[in-house]
């Protein structure tokens, strides 16, 4: 056995949640995740993944970034600073986006909430939290130069605001028990991909329906002072419905399994949207004005990078039992031809998932590939993503 | 806190090693079944195989990694055990009991840590 880094990652000095007493009562282990003291797992990591996938799972998101962006132009300055339409979003819905350097490079993927016409929620990776805000208020001195500053101010309020995700097929039931019942409605007609701002349990939350785990689920952005009560109050809720909490293994395991990338692994500086397979989410056509990365993105779409030239990000599926790893090599006929950038057993389905950078030629669905497992190649194939997708 | 049990002998690589039992059993300990997260699969070395103390012979995968089994000891593997293969959960769950991994009849050991110096330095509680 070799010792793993989290035998001695709870000595370091880190930034820790509003929550981080409730996970240290609770015997959470603890990991690094972007500078925070997050917790890793409660007890068990599987027994958490499944509890999500059947029941309901309780994850503290409070590394996430908070940045709001507000004013008469702030929509067009979004539709400025990233790849997005984001001034096509109607008021009280959200949209997934991507935050690109001038070369096309990916420096975060976020999501972007309308709250009101004129205020805009933005939510960063934690690890890009700081990048992403230093980067919006450069962005918006260039958008606003020589016209009106006012009209579009940023205000990062990552270090105020804590986030708690429900999700699972038990998390309405568990959020309609926080909610008086003049808003139950707002709950069971809340969309995907939806906010609504109320009171849960009497605390004032903005809640979303949104998550990262392919199940259903709402998120809730609540003031770092409220959060404590508003984890007690749900964890109440959740008696009698089986609601775990769940620490970021699980997290990972389930964003995987639901095919959803990760910053760091699928997403990084290095990759453009069209080799992840994000191509939509670029909006050339739809938007007619300049966007940081516009020029750069429109040539490497004209090249066909991500469809007939270079590398995709593909599924795999493994043919025996043992899994792919973060940077393991995939070949065919021994050649080297890309590389693994999460991988682990799917608890769900039973068998080994990865997703991968693959030459774009080998990126079709049933393409018979290997991974170096360790100097031994093992037999994948490629396969569609989502590996799990939820019966509703 | 993971717990180091008492009677055993630990390596550096997290492997402990019951000299009590006929043939001496292998396992891995607590604190490194809590680091690694719940086990998945067990690589083993086959009954019969010669081991050489502080060199690999087998793996173990957990839902997060995959880490390298360091034989304790050198010898001759006797038994490995079929229902933690079956079953990995065993390691998580019983480390020190149903979950142990093989049974080696020992010519020499490698470098060994009492449970109080492999307590003292891998955070354990004893």
């Amino acid at each position: 056995m070799t010792a793993e880094p989290q035998i001695a990652a709870n000595q370091a000095e880190e930034k820790r949640t509003a929550l981080y007493e409730r996970h240290a009562a609770l015997g959470a282990s603890f990991t690094d995740f972007g500078g925070w003291q997050m917790p890793l797992k409660y007890g068990s990591e599987l027994a958490e993944h499944r509890a999500v996938r059947e029941a309901a799972g309780l994850f503290d998101l409070s590394h996430m970034g908070e940045v709001w962006v507000t004013g008469p132009d702030a929509g067009a300055f979004l539709d400025y600073a990233l790849v997005g339409k984001l001034s096509a979003i109607a008021v009280g819905k959200a949209k997934y986006s991507l935050i690109c350097a001038e070369d096309g490079g990916i420096i975060d993927d976020l999501i972007v909430y309308r709250v009101a016409e004129e205020d805009y929620l933005v939510v960063p990776n934690a690890g890009n939290a700081a990048t992403v805000a230093a980067e919006l208020e450069a962005r918006r001195d260039r958008f606003t130069a020589g016209g009106n500053a006012e009209g579009c101010a940023l205000r990062d309020a990552s270090a105020e605001t804590s986030l708690i995700a429900v999700q699972g097929p038990n998390a309405e039931a568990i959020v309609l028990q926080l909610v008086s019942d003049e808003h139950a409605e707002a709950v069971t007609g809340l969309k995907y991909y939806a906010a609504v701002q109320v009171e849960a349990a009497g605390v004032p939350v903005l809640l979303a329906r949104t998550g990262y785990t392919g199940e259903d689920g709402f998120e809730l952005f609540v003031a770092n002072d409220r959060a404590a009560e508003l984890w007690d109050a749900v964890r109440a809720a959740g008696e009698g419905r089986d609601l775990v909490p769940c620490g970021l293994a699980s997290r990972d395991s389930l964003r995987l399994e639901a095919g959803m990338p990760l910053y760091g692994n699928e997403l990084s500086r290095e990759v453009t949207p069209f080799e992840a397979g994000l191509g939509g989410v670029v909006a050339l056509k739809s938007k007619e004005g300049d966007f940081v990365g516009r020029a750069r993105l429109q040539a490497k779409k004209d090249d066909g990078v991500g469809t007939t030239s270079g590398r995709r990000l593909v599924g795999l599926r493994g043919l025996g039992r043992r899994a792919a790893r973060s940077h393991y090599a995939v070949l065919k006929d021994g050649q080297k031809v890309g590389e693994v950038t999460s991988g682990q057993p799917s608890p769900t389905l039973g068998y080994p998932v990865a997703m991968a950078y693959v030459d774009v030629e080998l990126a079709e669905p049933g393409t018979k590939l290997e991974v170096d497992l360790r100097g031994k190649a093992e037999p994948f194939e490629v396969v569609a993503l989502p590996f799990y997708k939820r019966q509703k | 806190m993971s717990k180091v049990q008492t009677g055993l002998r630990y390596s550096e690589e997290h492997e402990w090693l019951d000299t009590d039992a006929a043939p001496a059993k292998i396992g891995v300990s607590a604190v490194a079944a809590d680091a690694l997260g719940d086990v998945v699969y067990l690589d083993l070395p086959e009954v019969g195989s010669e081991l050489t103390a502080g060199t690999t012979c087998g793996e173990i995968e957990s839902t997060k990694s995959v880490s390298d089994l360091y034989s304790p000891v050198s010898g001759t593997v006797v038994e490995i055990n079929q229902e933690a293969i079956d079953n990995p959960a065993l390691v998580n769950e019983d480390p020190y009991g149903a979950g142990w991994l093989f049974t080696v009849e020992v010519t020499s050991e490698g470098p060994l840590l009492s449970p109080e110096e492999y307590a003292s330095k891998n955070g354990g509680e004893l």
